[in-house]
């Protein structure tokens, strides 16, 4: 096995590119040197991304704020602008394991780990994200959602890497929350988990809005149904319902040892309800 | 397979050594600098019995390459004590009783140490978030919480004897002015 630490993204992707054996991309760690060491892979090739001074940094754009592949989610909690603009993100990244794992952690490596429980997915989903991938063709750039295309399935093909993650500016009047269900307070994974964004308009009736749900399929769930349930009202308990009732439809979750099937589609509409709350709140709505 | 050479900062001092490209920092730490105080609890991240800095971040020392620390610098258990005199957490601990096997004990002094150098004064809450990555089998935690907050304390009761004396003296100073003029 080679590790090489590369100084910009072009000689990550092309070290990516000419390696002809399993390559593989390191940024925090915490998920793949779990498996390095588990033996479940053996890459002839670990690229660290972490030399890569643009993949370090949370930059303020013109259109919003661009996450460094490399940024790792203490980082996140750190940066006010982050916290005023997508609360319901950073406090997504912040939920990723202990202090110790923080210090590592990365949204990018969250969203390519693939798992379907990843908590920074559904909110970084809702708070309409791009992931900026770069490749031997070139850049292209895609919402998060396309990203996941099963659990420890990407639809990232050989060669590409996420060089950023990219959030747009929100709205005036916009709150975004996720919430999730674990039977420990911490150091736990989500069960089911589900993240709203709300943007109001007049009189604090909800004009747009959307949710996704975690862990109750084998990627992060989008649901419309459960977005128009809300749309046009101030979040009354019929509009309530209707968006836990749309959340439940969507659910296709499995059975194991941390969830039955049942428990997972009943929580998903309760946390899509709270977190439908605590969203409207945030973005102003009494 | 070819070794990698890395040059770094453990504990403040230059350091330098040769490790395989897999081989993670606790590995490296203990087998080839002979420092011993991180332990191996879990090797995946979730005991925190490895706890160390690498530039000022708290890390599991297990889920980091020995490769990668490269120019950083990295604190183990071993720089908390200065000059041979405890960190006032070691002490704490200590007078607590905040530890019984100790294999855990390290970890949870490095965390602690990175919960007050960001956070002076925490509440027992925010203590017990800060350490929810540190597992504990013998303790059940409490006295390790007690033994932060009296280090805690100790810390800001040095801390304000310091300015305390700064300011007294200025003081001083003014009143001798006062008295000459």
């Amino acid at each position: 096995m080679k590790y090489e630490a590369p100084t910009s993204t072009k000689d990550a992707v092309a070290l990516l590119a000419k390696n002809k054996g399993s390559a593989y991309v390191l940024a925090g760690g915490s998920d793949l040197l779990v498996r390095l060491k588990g033996g479940f892979i053996e890459p002839d090739l670990i690229v660290d991304i972490k030399r890569i001074g643009a993949m370090q940094e949370i930059k303020k754009t013109a259109s919003g704020f661009r996450i460094g592949a490399a940024v790792p989610c203490v980082a996140m909690g750190e940066s006010q602008a982050l916290n005023k603009a997508w609360p319901g993100v950073v406090e997504a990244a912040k939920l990723i394991g202990s202090d110790q794992v923080q210090g590592r952690c990365t949204v990018t490596g969250n969203l390519c780990n693939a798992s379907p429980a990843a908590d920074s997915v559904p909110a970084l989903v809702t708070a309409r994200a791009k992931a900026v991938v770069v490749g031997p063709k070139g850049r292209r750039t895609v919402a998060v959602e396309k990203i996941p295309a099963g659990p420890g399935r990407t639809t990232l093909t050989k060669g590409e890497l996420i060089e950023a993650i990219t959030l747009p500016a929100p709205k005036p009047k916009t709150g975004d929350a996720y919430l999730r269900f674990t039977p420990r307070t911490e150091m736990d994974i989500a069960v089911c988990s589900a993240a709203v964004s709300v943007t109001l308009g007049k009189g604090g009736v909800v004009e747009e809005a959307r949710v996704a749900l975690g862990a109750v399929a084998p990627t992060v769930v989008l649901v419309p149904a459960a977005a128009k349930a809300i749309i046009g009202t101030k979040l009354d308990a019929a509009a309530l319902d209707a968006l836990a009732a749309a959340c439940r439809a969507a659910c296709s979750p499995i059975d194991d040892k941390r969830g039955t099937v049942e428990f997972r589609t009943d929580v998903a509409g309760v946390l899509a309800k709270r977190a439908a709350k605590v969203a409207y709140q945030r973005a102003g709505g009494k | 397979m070819a070794g990698v050479h890395v040059s770094t900062t453990i504990n403040g001092d230059p350091v330098e050594f040769v490790c395989q490209p897999g081989e993670v920092l606790l590995d490296v730490l203990r087998n080839r600098i002979g420092l011993t105080g991180a332990k191996e609890g879990c090797g995946t991240g979730d005991c925190g019995a490895c706890s160390v800095t690498v530039d000022g971040r708290l890390v599991c020392a297990c889920l980091v390459l020995g490769a990668e620390v490269e120019g950083r610098s990295v604190t183990t258990v071993e720089g908390l004590a200065s000059g041979g005199e405890l960190h006032p957490l070691q002490r704490k601990f200590i007078e607590h009783a905040a530890l019984q096997c100790g294999i855990c004990t390290p970890g949870f002094l490095v965390a602690a140490k990175a919960l007050l150098d960001r956070n002076a004064s925490p509440s027992e809450e925010e203590i017990r978030y800060a350490l929810a990555g540190n597992l504990c089998r013998c303790t059940g935690y409490d006295k390790i919480v007690r033994a932060v907050q009296a280090a805690a304390s100790e810390l800001a009761t040095d801390a304000t004897r310091k300015s305390g004396k700064a300011s007294g003296s200025k003081s001083g100073r003014k009143s001798t002015k006062k008295q000459v003029a």
